[in-house]
């Protein structure tokens, strides 16, 4: 018999403040400033904002550091703090050739209008641990180098010309792009809906995937025609005024990544694309997002679905991290009376085991003692 | 549209996307040095809620959805009657009442020179500086390539 039973609330509220102090650590060292994590941890910032699909600097900082640096569960109140507010509208679309550009690199052609510019980048350093940061030591102005603002086409306009490559993607003329925050997933999707799922996914998940289609589990033979991030202007329509109102800037990622394709029934020999837009700074993202977009087109490009990359609804169902985390995390709370019924019912089968197994010998054991 | 008139809409869609792009200390700061008046009834905000950004797939296709920005909007009217806007990315309720004013005031013909002087062009040069300054940092990262001589000839 199972008796229901309550309690705990004292020993929530003495853990939830036993939080509090150990998120707060030694008070002799200060207190972490929400601007310090908006300007020196900027790319966990932009990661939390990217996982948690809401723009807001200073929100993803305040949930870093609320989850003491525990990037899913700053993820995780980050999008719960979304559903508290109401939706104004959906933006009009980003034009990323018109972006204030911080970083662009193409690995495809080396001398393209705009050049090749490397940014704030982690490449070429050595990984070397940096003694003078942990000294404190005071770092240099950027240096700076004059010149006319040039334009910067997308890499995939200038294959276009040759007609190469497959063009952007189109959808029916009257399609109204999905939004999977406002109806559930359904299987199969189309591509506009399969990019917001990946575009908030979980970094590691996406990134694993990306890299098996390279090591062959879905071979595309993938180049990066193009990464570019920087600050792109949004402008949302509005019914007070008669043009599209300005909002500001938001800093994305942009990855196109260009993949070799020997043509099927359905698509002559071209090279084929995948897509990647992230907020913020996250360039392995927007990389490992475009390698699942092109590998998640499999069926539309007529080829055979064989690897886990390739499975819409395997990738999509299992690529957001707070699901996933719900899921796998409420396995740690009271399942007391689930696990009474496991118990009970191991018991009669295992009784019903022995019985078949070892059936009682009593009589044949007296027989041969007679 | 007549020609005047799409110039009007330009130059206040111009000047309402440097007010939201410029921060609230700097809109606060000029709007006391340019002495300008902040009395205006709120009709509606400053109130926070939720756009969905859009992208295009392959950079220029289909849009689709990308996620969520938080952005502030707030209506004002000034006491002559003209009703101002305002809708910035963030959640800072200050700015966007203000960059409202600032957006009625800009209508009204006899305040419109005062706004772009005291506020609109002070903060516009600021971001241009800026802009210009991020632009010469990136620039010198770029990759200038240059070609090995190889062989005597």
């Amino acid at each position: 018999m199972y008796v229901a039973v309550k309690g705990g609330e004292a020993a929530i509220a003495n853990a939830h403040s036993l939080l509090a102090d150990r998120r707060r650590g030694d008070r002799s060292v200060p207190a972490l400033r929400l601007d310090q994590i908006v300007e020196q941890l900027a790319l966990g910032v932009d990661r939390v904002m990217s996982e948690g699909s809401l723009y807001d600097r200073e929100l993803a900082a305040l949930a870093i550091v609320q989850a003491r640096g525990d990037m899913i569960e700053a993820i995780f109140l980050v999008r719960a703090y979304r559903t508290t507010l109401p939706r104004f509208g959906y933006s009009k679309p980003i034009d990323t050739a018109n972006m204030l550009v911080e970083r662009r690199v193409s690995a495809t052609y080396k001398d393209l209008p705009g050049g090749q510019l490397l940014g704030p980048t982690f490449d070429y350093t050595h990984r070397l641990l940096d003694p003078e940061l942990a000294a404190g030591a005071d770092v240099a102005e950027p240096l700076l180098r004059e010149t006319e603002a040039q334009a910067m086409p997308r890499v995939s306009a200038i294959l276009a010309r040759e007609g190469l490559i497959e063009p952007d993607g189109d959808m029916p003329q009257d399609h109204v792009p999905g939004d999977i925050t406002r109806e559930p997933l359904e299987f199969p999707m189309a591509r506009d809906i399969r990019l917001q799922a990946l575009s908030r996914g979980d970094e590691g998940f996406l990134l694993a995937l990306g890299y098996s289609t390279q090591r062959g589990y879905a071979r595309n033979h993938p180049f990066v025609g193009e990464i570019r991030i920087g600050e792109v202007e949004l402008e949302l329509d509005v019914p007070e005024l008669p043009f599209a109102v300005p909002l500001g800037t938001v800093r994305v990622t942009e990855c196109q990544m260009v993949n070799q394709f020997k043509g099927s029934a359905k698509a002559p020999p071209q090279f084929t694309r995948g897509y990647g837009l992230v907020f913020g700074q996250s360039e392995r993202k927007a990389m490992a997002m475009a390698l699942c977009d092109r590998a998640l087109r499999a069926k539309e490009l007529g080829e055979d679905v064989v690897a886990a990359a390739q499975d819409e609804e395997f990738v999509i169902s299992h690529s957001d991290n707070v699901q996933a985390t719900g899921f796998v995390e409420h396995l740690k709370l009271p399942h007391y009376v689930d696990f009474q019924a496991e118990l009970d019912l191991v018991r009669r089968m295992r009784a019903e085991h022995d019985a078949r197994e070892n059936p009682p010998k009593g009589d044949e054991k007296r027989e041969a003692a007679e | 549209m007549r020609g005047q008139e799409a110039r009007d809409q330009a130059e206040r869609k111009a000047a309402m996307a440097t007010l939201a792009q410029s921060s609230g200390d700097d809109i606060v700061r000029l709007w006391n040095e340019a002495g300008l008046p902040s009395d205006a009834e709120l009709l509606r905000g400053p109130e926070t809620g939720l756009v969905t950004l859009r992208g295009r797939i392959g950079g220029g296709g289909a849009p689709f959805n990308v996620g969520e920005a938080t952005v502030t909007r707030a209506t004002v009217r000034l006491p002559t009657g003209q009703v101002g806007h305002c809708y910035a990315l963030g959640r800072d309720k200050q700015k966007a009442r203000l960059a409202a004013i600032a957006d009625a005031l800009w209508q009204d013909p006899a305040r419109r020179t005062e706004v772009e002087a005291g506020l609109i062009a002070p903060l516009r040069s600021a971001l241009t500086t800026a802009h210009e300054k991020r632009r010469a940092e990136t620039a010198a990262t770029k990759v200038d390539f240059f070609t090995m001589v190889r062989g005597e000839d």
